[in-house]
């Protein structure tokens, strides 16, 4: 492991906008009278529902599955009554199908809720299933099912699970709050995983600027001999899975490939807490925590919301805007959140938190012509040209966007907010990798 | 509005979802602008300037001035006539007028700054697309155009005393004044140098590094020109790599070539090498975006340079060794992409 320098080449400093919301103790939303939950905020096959419009469930009860291995079942979040099972945009910008159920406020748990016993007595088989059954995806973005991460193929050989820790998108703070108030429960997480995997070794890595968390951590920790907390340099995007790989165990994930084929497992810092609750409590993913934060809020909080909870009601607990009318509203943080168009959309899994932005902050800035200073390149993570990229992509030209390798770009927008002339970078080259995609379906 | 929101009736929430922006993210943007980078330039630009107007009196000034209001003008007027918006506000043109006159003896009759950014903003500049998009720098290219039209005003240099009407550049003197076929040159600017070699003194090497020889306008003064150029790589605006490759192969070249090491601290110190290297060779717009493009560019116009100025018919050597290495840019870029992360080996 390299124990210096931990970071890595290119990157961006970016003010980090956290103050707002990261000395605030999490505290529990109101409970919502309607939520809406999505079958189909994972990574891979959508979920069947499970119930229909009518039919009583109570916390924690399955409404939604699929029969797929790369899947994984949703939970209801209240107690009460399905209402209608319907279409509806979810922040993710998708339109998908929602269970609608009206709380009855009792929040009556499931019978099939209970603790699985200790960590010893659970084979790792047993562990996956339990994370399985619980619904558990990566609640950092990409919302994959965690027990696919769990279970590579026996050719790859693992060594060490690595928790991200980095948060390193500005105003977000629910993974911090998370690592201070609960650093028991991440460590158990973490130990789940490294059982459930089979390896012995587990590393935890810490943006500098949370030093409450890393001494949390530590101390949490001091009893682990296989569990080590390793500070990182601020800078984003820290947390890129592939950028936290090479920094902390000196390993480039091959172009293409996934953490596995460098023998690591990354798990944020919300999922690993959700596996801890899991193995724990039995308690499946229903709920989670949400940074609602911004300019463009009264009063920033962290909140555990509930899955399905409308953005909407959660604002109004925060609130509601500051004067003036929002001018922005993303899921996400700021560099690589979702911007959304409207507020009724239900909080999912992956929601880590609800930015919202003044109209003074979200006008866009004027274009200038790009003027060749490099600055793009200087930043990218990944080594990319973005200039040539995003030349090429505004040109239609994908196939030279292509060899240029557009589809390793990350996304992470340090191009775009690098530049001088703020030139669209990632948004025409998120453009070249969609139309690279459909053409590569299309010949297959 | 805080409790609006929720108990709103429907047609206000529909006028917020109008209201709500939408677009990719990012939704920041870094506080870096072009006008800020080009006004960090004219900052690092203002210690040479003022020194030159010490060393060389009230004629450089005027020769800047006049610089940069032509220089603006051209921008402004060329523009309106292609029916784009006008963009003399962010500051580029400021710069290129800035540098066109550094490149000018203090003795250059008031008309030929005038020449010089004519060309270097409607030709070089504007013609090619404007900023950005010039695959030449427009000054250099200027300077180029302006020796070979008006070779005696552009190679008739004074000294920084009143009194001395023409003097020898030092680059002159180790050319001409030390070599006995000096005045068989065939070009009229090496004629004119010649002549005023014949004969003259190198000045001291503590002259030469505060800027107080014969020379162009802007380029004499070494400390001031190394302040303003640290200043720009504190602020990051360009890249030590283009300066330090440059100067780095421009002395080893001219060791290679077996200059006298005696005369290479005048090789470095005098001439256009340090204005060239630091403030021409890192334009934007004509030099690579890739990191090891830039070494590349550095080491290509330092061995030009140290070839022109040995071997060449020319004194100095800087400006044709950056232009033509202008022209080599999309190659090199090219040829010097970045491995990005990951690469399959
Ligand atoms: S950062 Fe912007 S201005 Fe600079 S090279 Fe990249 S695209 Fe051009
Ligand atoms: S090109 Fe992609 S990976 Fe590189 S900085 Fe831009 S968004 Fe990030």
């Amino acid at each position: 492991m390299k124990l210096k320098d931990l970071t890595f080449r290119g990157g961006v400093a970016v003010s980090d906008n956290k103050g707002l919301t990261k000395d605030l103790l999490i505290e529990p939303a109101e409970d919502p009278s309607m939520v809406m939950i999505a079958l189909h905020q994972h990574t891979g096959a959508p979920c069947e529902a499970v119930v229909q419009a009518g039919d009583e469930v109570k916390v924690g009860q399955v409404i939604g599955q699929s029969q797929a291995f790369v899947s994984a079942p949703v939970h209801s979040s209240v107690s009460g009554t399905v209402k209608e099972i319907v279409s509806m945009a979810i922040p993710t910008g998708l339109t998908v199908e929602c269970v609608v159920i009206e709380s009855d406020g009792k929040n009556t748990m499931d019978e099939s809720i209970k603790p699985n016993g200790g960590l010893e007595d659970l084979s790792p088989e047993e562990l996956i299933e339990i994370i399985k059954e619980a619904g558990i995806t990566g609640m950092g973005g990409a919302g994959f099912p965690a027990h696919v991460k769990f279970s590579p193929p026996a050719e790859k050989k693992i060594d060490t699970i690595l928790i991200n820790g980095a948060e390193c998108e500005p105003y977000l703070t629910a993974d911090h709050r998370l690592m201070v108030e609960e650093p028991d429960k991440i460590v158990f997480g973490l130990k789940v995983i490294m059982k459930a995997v089979g390896v012995d070794k587990g590393v935890i890595g810490v943006e500098v600027n949370k030093p409450d968390a890393i001494k949390a951590l530590k101390e949490a920790s001091r009893d682990e001999e296989n569990i080590s907390i390793v500070p990182l340099k601020v800078k984003y995007p820290q947390g890129d899975e592939k950028r936290l790989i090479d920094v902390i165990l000196g390993r480039q994930v091959p172009s293409g490939g996934l953490p596995m084929d460098v023998g690591a497992v990354v798990s944020n810092i919300s999922t690993t807490r959700a596996i801890a609750e899991a193995v724990m409590d039995g308690k499946p993913l229903y709920e989670r925590v949400v940074t609602i934060t911004g300019q463009g809020v009264k009063n920033p909080r962290n909140l555990v919301v509930k899955v399905g909870t409308p953005f909407k009601d959660i604002i109004e607990q925060c609130g509601g805007f500051n004067e003036g009318s929002p001018g922005k509203i993303l899921m996400g943080g700021p560099m690589m959140g979702i911007s959304q168009y409207s507020i009724d959309v239900p909080v999912i899994k992956g929601t880590g938190g609800i930015l919202v932005m003044t109209e003074e902050e979200a006008k866009p800035e004027p274009l200038q012509p790009c003027i060749r200073c490099g600055k793009c390149l200087e930043v990218c993570p990944v080594y990319l040209q973005p200039i040539y990229l995003s030349n090429y992509a505004l040109k239609g030209d994908f196939d030279k966007a292509e060899a240029l390798h557009a589809l390793d770009c990350v996304e992470c927008g340090a191009c775009s907010y690098q530049c001088p002339s703020k030139r669209p970078l990632v948004e025409s080259i998120r453009l070249a990798k969609r139309e690279i995609i459909a053409k590569r379906n299309k010949t297959n | 509005m805080d409790s609006r929101v929720a108990s709103a009736p429907r047609a206000e929430e529909v006028a917020l979802e109008n209201m709500l922006l939408v677009s990719s993210s990012p939704h920041i943007r870094s506080n870096e602008s072009v006008q800020r980078i080009m006004l960090d330039v004219i900052i690092a630009l203002t210690p040479a300037i003022i020194g030159s107007v010490y060393f060389f009196g009230i004629n450089a000034l005027k020769l800047i001035l006049i610089s940069i209001a032509s220089s603006m003008f051209f921008e402004a007027i060329i523009q309106k006539l292609f029916g784009k918006p006008i963009t003399i506000d962010d500051f580029s043109a400021i710069i290129t007028g800035i540098l066109i006159a550094f490149n000018l003896p203090a003795s250059a009759p008031w008309w030929l700054p005038i020449m010089g950014s004519a060309f270097a903003i409607i030709v070089v500049k504007q013609f090619f697309g404007g900023l950005g998009s010039n695959f030449m720098n427009p000054a250099l290219a200027a300077r180029a155009m302006l020796l070979t039209s008006w070779p005696i005003h552009m190679s008739t240099f004074t000294g920084t005393r009143p009194d001395v009407m023409s003097a020898a550049t030092p680059l002159a003197i180790m050319k001409f004044g030390m070599s006995a076929d000096g005045t068989a040159s065939a070009t009229v600017e090496s004629a004119t140098s010649a002549s005023q070699a014949a004969g003259a003194e190198l000045p001291t090497l503590w002259n030469l590094f505060i800027g107080n020889n014969p020379g162009a306008i802007g380029e004499t003064s070494i400390l001031l020109l190394l302040i303003g150029a640290a200043y720009l790589i504190i602020r990051q605006v360009i890249d030590w790599k283009i300066p330090v490759a440059y100067i780095g192969s421009t002395l080893a070249m001219l060791m290679i070539l077996g200059v006298e090491s005696q005369f290479i601290p005048y090789h470095i110190l005098s001439g256009g090498l340090i204005l060239g290297a630091f403030y021409m060779a890192t334009d934007y717009a004509s030099s690579p975006v890739t990191s090891k493009g830039r070494i590349v560019f550095g080491i290509g116009a330092g061995i030009l340079t140290a070839i022109i100025r040995v071997n060449g018919g020319y004194p100095e050597g800087v400006s044709y060794s950056i232009l033509l290495m202008n022209i080599t840019v999309p190659l090199i870029e090219k040829l010097t992409a970045p491995k990005k992360f990951g690469e399959v080996k």
